[in-house]
């Protein structure tokens, strides 16, 4: 199967490897797919107090065509908006990608990663805001 | 030409996937050459200098090929390869002899040809039973005694697995198949060459043979019939008459005198051959093993062929390392190339869970891998797959000692 140039540089040189501290407010984390179905991606954002999306790493499971599309949506959703973000489709990352048709689940689970992640960060933020009921606070207060 | 030489060219790829093709032994080129120019005659023309010559040559290579399995010369049939011999033994058998009997006994880890074949014969009516087998691949003789029954006609069952090398017990399974009245069928392909057969010794009653597996080109293969006690087939192929009836069509002389060469090279230097890529295989997992923690060899290592290694690279998925070992050729036991997503069958049948089943290769080394090219695929092999761990979530868990069953993943 021959791959597009743009895959292969993002899969032999694979942008923001790394991870975030998943326990940050400003964290926000997804994690997606199954071992056994041959793909998992932990997709995670920093949002910056500007409401842009000021950095993201990604650690992916699977293969060259799942590196690669989770590489390239770490490159594209930073300094986004994660409303913006959200708007990336898995189309855009096959297409830029050239993924070959065997291949479109990968993007379909790039695109469920940045979700995930952007979830993940509106939940925290949500918590945030709303201080959670006075009957809940003193449970957890008691432990 | 000895084993050491190097045949590959600078530029390619170091070759480690003997187990699909191998490459065509010089010696067997050079015997061949002949029957494509001036030695072109017809075999089976009676009448002249030109077909007594080809008919002399594809004898030759017959007995060269029954010789290498313990058979008689006049029980080999030349074939298009191990597919067209799955396919003629099985059908071939399956049909002849319905009216008495009509159940199959075969393996769940079979090559897709014979289970294929199967299938076919299941839509025709006729019953199959998939054995199952153990964890370390080989069949159960107790559950294989217990599945042959009165109306069992043909148990097939291969004799060296291709993705994972096992051996099976040919001899226990063949002594099983003649107390019970059943014939025994094994696809021999990736045995053939690489392990001591004996037709008679292994009551064998039908032996699927490649040419292209032993060094020998491709396209070419033979199927061993036993003739005392009888075996018959009802034809796939008919015309001429040509192979006792079995198989009608104008023999391809320069092809059946390679898979003869192939074969009488084998018998001379198989057990040099074996103890060569015994000691290359294990230089090789341990060359893995020192540098690389949490590695499984799929299958049994003991009763394997020496040429075969199947190796889980946890938390790597095995596409993806493929990619990256870009100086080898290896094949991928998590088949995600095609368009299904199941990882192989025969790692399933093994009980390897899907996730380690996800991050297999295939290795195989033959007759022209050099200890050289086995360091600098170990060297290369271990840089990746550190690579991709790096980078693997799953790795990254488990060094965090979360155990990833516990995990409810969303399955896609």
């Amino acid at each position: 199967m021959a791959y597009s140039d743009k895959l292969i540089d993002h899969y032999e040189n694979p942008r923001n490897i790394g991870a975030l501290d998943k326990n940050a407010e400003d964290v926000g984390t997804g994690l997606v797919g199954a071992p056994a179905c041959g793909d998992v991606m932990k997709l995670q954002i920093k949002v910056g107090v500007d409401g842009l999306i000021e950095d993201a790493k990604f650690k992916t499971f699977g293969c060259g065509s799942a590196i690669a599309s989770s590489s390239l949506v770490t490159e594209w959703v930073k300094g986004k908006t994660i409303d913006e973000a959200e708007t990336i489709k898995n189309t855009d990352i096959a297409r830029h990608l050239a993924l070959p048709p065997v291949k479109i689940h990968c993007s379909v689970l790039a695109e469920d990663a940045i979700k995930a992640a952007i979830a993940d960060y509106r939940a925290k933020i949500t918590k945030k805001a709303e201080p959670a009921p006075p009957g809940e606070a003193a449970v957890a207060e008691a432990k | 030409m000895n084993a050491f030489t190097q045949i590959r060219r600078n530029d390619q790829p170091i070759y480690l996937d003997y187990q699909a093709t191998t490459p065509m032994d010089p010696r067997v080129l050079e015997a061949m050459m002949p029957y494509f120019t001036y030695k072109f005659g017809n075999a089976h023309s009676r009448s002249h200098a030109y077909g007594w010559e080809a008919e002399e040559a594809v004898e030759k290579a017959r007995a060269q090929v029954a010789k290498l399995v313990g058979a008689d010369e006049k029980e080999i049939i030349y074939t298009s390869g191990a597919t067209e011999s799955n396919n003629l033994a099985i059908k071939g058998v399956a049909e002849f002899y319905k009216d008495r009997r009509n159940h199959i006994v075969t393996t769940v880890t079979e090559h897709k040809c014979v289970l294929d074949t199967c299938r076919h014969l299941e839509q025709q009516g006729f019953s199959v039973t998939y054995l199952p087998v153990q964890k370390n691949g080989l069949v159960d003789l107790e559950t294989l005694r217990s599945a042959v029954t009165d109306k069992t006609v043909l148990v097939s069952v291969m004799a060296v697995n291709n993705e994972i090398g096992v051996i099976q017990p040919l001899a226990e399974i063949g002594k099983i198949c003649r107390e019970k009245g059943a014939f025994f069928h094994t696809d021999a392909a990736q045995a053939v060459g690489k392990i001591p057969l004996d037709v008679n010794a292994m009551n064998i009653d039908l032996m699927s043979i490649s040419g292209h597996k032993i060094y020998g080109p491709k396209g070419i293969g033979a199927l061993y019939v036993r003739r005392r006690p009888r075996v018959r087939l009802v034809a796939l192929i008919n015309g001429g008459g040509q192979e006792r009836g079995f198989r009608s069509g104008t023999l391809p002389t320069p092809l059946c005198v390679g898979l003869g060469e192939a074969a009488e090279i084998c018998l001379k230097e198989m057990d040099a051959e074996a103890k060569r890529l015994t000691k290359l295989r294990d230089r090789m997992l341990e060359g893995l093993q020192a540098k690389l923690p949490e590695i499984y060899v799929n299958g049994d290592l003991d009763h394997r062929i020496p040429g075969n290694l199947n190796i889980s690279f946890a938390y790597v998925e095995g596409e993806s390392l493929m990619m990256g070992i870009k100086g080898l050729s290896v094949s991928s036991g998590s088949a995600c190339t095609s368009a299904s997503l199941e990882p192989s069958y025969v790692l399933r049948a093994l009980g390897v869970d899907e996730e380690l089943a996800h991050t297999s290769l295939r290795i195989g080394l033959g007759r022209f891998t050099t200890e050289q090219e086995v360091d600098t695929a170990v060297d290369e092999l271990v840089r990746h797959v550190s690579k991709l761990r790096e980078m693997s979530p799953l790795w990254e868990m488990a060094q965090e000692g979360i155990d990833l069953k516990s995990i409810e993943w969303a399955a896609h």
